[in-house]
């Protein structure tokens, strides 16, 4: 019993000690992550999981912007997605602003490795692909213009 | 009795264990029970330093993780590095040019971090080439070697790459004198005391960290070993080891320390930046190289240099003075505060420490012992601070923890020594295994030392490890210096032969601004292609360039045909990828010369010359996804003279139906 009792004290010293270390000298914050990992339960497939909540669409076509767009998907994502329905590396572009949210594509297009995790639809497709889509460093402005680049593929005027 | 003697005493001090195990300063030599916690950084944990060790006869650089001793990177630096392409590609094979052609190999032996006020800033780190002498400038950004510069009339470049506290110079020396590169190298060698000089160069550092050889001082024929700058109230002077004053030139090893003293030499150099204003300086013609890495276009250039600065230490009386140090000094170490200069004679059993006030004094007063071929040679004890008797035998180098201590190395009693700098008492001595050369402590020869560990490089390893036949691994050791008594707790393995090594806590270099791909929009390579529509093989003559792009998990083209036997074939790949971590490789059966290593967004070069008909294989060498073993293609070779056309695809050259 007392042997027990010094074994506790020491143990107290011990982790108290290790704390007071861990506070000081302890550089190690871990691995940068993008994005909070988000409760499964919470996970809206919709909207996907990422910065954007809402994205506006315009009416008609920004021709300017897809334009952009199209430069864009030449450098970064023409090398696995063909515009036509066709599966090159990745799924073809064609019709992928009908069956997806303006926000899920931005979202996923920004921040793929989190949401691909998360998303039932994007778990599916990793069956098929086998490849997890890189994430292309895309800044917001690239992305909204590779948007508006894909629902001009997708016969928006 | 004696038994319960004894169990009383292990209660106490098991007890004195558990309480001091929270005062660290009394953590000494109690048990190496908490070594592993001490060097432990669990799986997914940072490191806490940051240590760039060199590497010797690898000729590059190495940088390992403290205290967990886990190597990290290998730059390379000096010598050829056919695992990333580097002086093998087309873009890196200027960065190994010099004076004589291109030089695949060096001896790499000191590494300095750059400094601002004299502390350690993260920025660059610098390196020298002892064997052909330069000095190379790593950007800690990318982990790359930015920049080489080459040092003429120089031979064995031993005293460099130290700095001033601001980096405004990063300094050279010649530890074999020669003559000078434009005198007649064509004479006896026994004309040593006539014929040869010893030069120290002053490269100057820009804000980018450009290097520029700004002068040179001519000094006498010794060799000159090691080197500091000065810093606070020394700043504005150098100081470096001399041996051989004896100035031997066979059997060195007798002949070279006939002499009770050889000397450090402290150079004013603020008063050499005088002269040259005043125009003192004569511009001598030196070729030498200079070579840099464009950034933008991912291409390093090499430029010859025509001529040289030169400022005669005999002639200008007041820039150079000898002050006597026992036994062939070897390392050449300031304190924080800048007023202790400590030299280690390597055959002494003292260690001369120097004041810096004593010696602004003695200069001033004119307290001379005459003249060493025109330079003069201040009196030993009228610079000498003390002596620290009784130290260990065959003293090397010494560093500093900023609390008023020093730590020396000792290779022939094989021993790390530490001491008070102010009252020169030996205060403690660890063993090392075995024969240690040069010791580090994080910022340990800055302005403001960061403690906490200390990092012995050994000379020997015999039987630290698993033996691995007549060749070891070099072995390091860290101690823990946070107490009062040094503390073994961690032995580990380096690459080639490591002598100097700096130390930086982490958050320094990984919040430098880490690069972590290239932007594929500021890639301006002549040869780059960005995206896969512009991929497209052209033929000019026998010259043939491939601009190929590279994404998980696939080259375009794959298909290439039409190239012929002897063509000179340029691989230009691109790789399109924009995520960290994501290289790919290059590799193309029967190449002579390496792969290619391509980070995201960089474009790299391969040259090969078909010397077969046939068919060729290319692939990409690094684990890049789950269709890796897919990222393949073919080249078909044909004759010289063939009338094959030049084609290439990818994903159309479907098979043809029988």
């Amino acid at each position: 019993m007392y042997k027990l009792s010094l074994f506790i004290v020491a143990l107290a010293l011990f982790t108290s000690c290790g704390k007071k270390e861990a506070a000081t000298e302890d550089f190690s914050t871990g691995a940068e992550t993008t994005e909070a990992a988000a409760d499964p339960s919470t996970y809206d497939p919709n909207r996907g999981l990422g910065k954007y909540s809402t994205v506006e669409l315009g009416a008609t076509l920004d021709v300017a912007m897809a334009t952009e767009g199209e430069k864009i998907q030449a450098v970064k994502c023409s090398a696995c997605h063909k515009l036509t329905d066709e599966k090159l590396v990745g799924p073809g572009w064609k019709g992928v602003t009908e069956r997806n949210k303006p926000e899920w594509i931005m979202n996923f297009i920004t921040n793929p490795d989190p949401m691909i995790d998360k998303d039932p639809k994007l778990q599916a497709q990793l069956e098929l692909c086998l490849l997890r889509m890189p994430n292309q460093s895309l800044s917001d402005t690239d992305a909204r213009n590779v948007l508006e680049f894909m629902r001009k593929n997708d016969g928006v005027k | 009795m004696n038994n319960k003697f004894l169990k009383a005493t292990l209660a106490i001090v098991l007890l004195a264990a558990f309480f001091s195990s929270c005062k660290p300063k009394n953590s000494g030599d109690v048990v190496s029970g908490d070594a592993a916690q001490k060097a432990y950084v669990a799986p997914g944990k940072f490191d806490e330093f940051y240590n760039f060790v060199s590497g010797g006869f690898s000729g590059q650089v190495s940088v390992y993780g403290l205290p967990s001793g886990r190597l990290l990177r290998v730059v390379p630096v000096f010598s050829v590095d056919p695992q990333s392409g580097y002086g093998y590609s087309e873009e890196t094979k200027p960065m190994l040019n010099t004076s004589h052609g291109f030089v695949p190999w060096d001896d790499q032996h000191h590494t300095e971090l750059s400094q601002t006020n004299g502390e350690v800033d993260g920025r660059w780190l610098f390196a020298n080439a002892n064997n052909t002498p330069r000095i190379a400038r790593l950007d800690l950004k990318t982990f790359r070697t930015a920049e080489i510069i080459e040092l003429p009339n120089s031979a064995g470049n031993h005293s460099s790459p130290f700095i001033t506290e601001n980096t405004e110079y990063v300094v050279a020396g010649t530890r074999f004198s020669v003559p000078p590169d434009n005198a007649n190298g064509d004479v006896a060698i026994n004309t040593y005391k006539e014929n040869f000089k010893g030069y120290l160069s002053f490269v100057k550092v820009g804000k980018e960290g450009q290097m520029d050889l700004s002068f040179q001082i001519e000094a006498p024929g010794v060799n000159f070993d090691l080197s500091h700058a000065g810093k606070g109230k020394s700043h504005g002077w150098f100081f470096f080891s001399c041996y051989n004053t004896e100035q031997a030139n066979t059997l060195l090893e007798v002949n070279a320390s006939q002499k009770d003293k050889d000397f450090i030499m402290a150079v004013n150099w603020k008063k050499a930046e005088e002269y040259i204003k005043a125009g003192k300086g004569k511009k001598v013609p030196a070729k030498y190289v200079h070579n840099t890495w464009d950034e933008k276009t991912q291409t390093a250039k090499s430029e010859m240099k025509s001529e040289v600065l030169v400022l005669s230490a005999k002639e200008l009386k007041d820039i150079c003075y000898m002050i006597p140090c026992p036994k062939s000094p070897h390392g050449c170490d300031v304190d924080p505060t800048g007023e202790y200069i400590v030299g280690s004679g390597k055959l002494a059993a003292l260690i001369p420490v120097f004041s810096f006030d004593k010696l602004q004094n003695a200069i001033k007063a004119k307290q001379f012992d005459g003249e060493y071929d025109g330079i003069p040679v201040v009196k030993y004890e009228a610079a000498l601070h003390g002596e620290v008797q009784k130290p260990g035998l065959g003293p090397l180098h010494t560093e500093f923890d900023g609390k008023g201590n020093a730590y020396t190395t000792f290779f022939v009693s094989s021993e790390v020594v530490k001491w008070d700098i102010k009252s020169l008492k030996v205060l403690d001595r660890v063993p090392t295994y075995y024969s240690v050369g040069h010791l580090c402590i994080p910022g340990g020869d800055s302005k403001k030392p960061f403690g906490k560990y200390l990092i012995a490089y050994n000379k020997i390893t015999k039987d630290r490890y698993l033996p691995t036949g007549p060749e070891l691994a070099q072995s390091a050791q860290i101690f823990d210096i946070s107490g009062d008594k040094m503390q073994l707790i961690l032995d580990f393995p380096t690459i080639g032969e490591p002598h100097y090594a700096q130390a930086a806590p982490a958050d320094l270099i990984r919040n430098n601004g880490q690069l972590k791909y290239f932007k594929i929009e500021e890639n301006n390579h002549p040869f780059a292609t960005k995206g896969e529509k512009e991929s497209k093989v052209i033929r000019k003559g026998n010259r043939v360039d491939v601009y190929m792009t590279s994404i998980r998990s696939h080259f375009a083209p794959d298909n290439i045909e039409g190239i012929k036997v002897g063509d000179e074939v340029y691989f230009h790949v691109t790789n399109l990828e924009q995520d960290w971590d994501v290289p790919h490789g290059f590799a193309i059966k029967g190449a002579d010369n390496a792969e290619l290593l391509i980070m995201p967004g960089e474009t790299c070069t391969l040259k090969w010359i078909p010397k077969k008909v046939g068919i060729v294989p290319f692939y990409c060498t690094d684990f890049c996804s789950a269709l890796h073993q897919e990222m393949q293609g073919y080249v078909r070779v044909s004759p010289a003279g063939s009338n094959v056309p030049l084609t290439f695809s990818l994903g159309t050259n479907v098979p043809v139906s029988k």
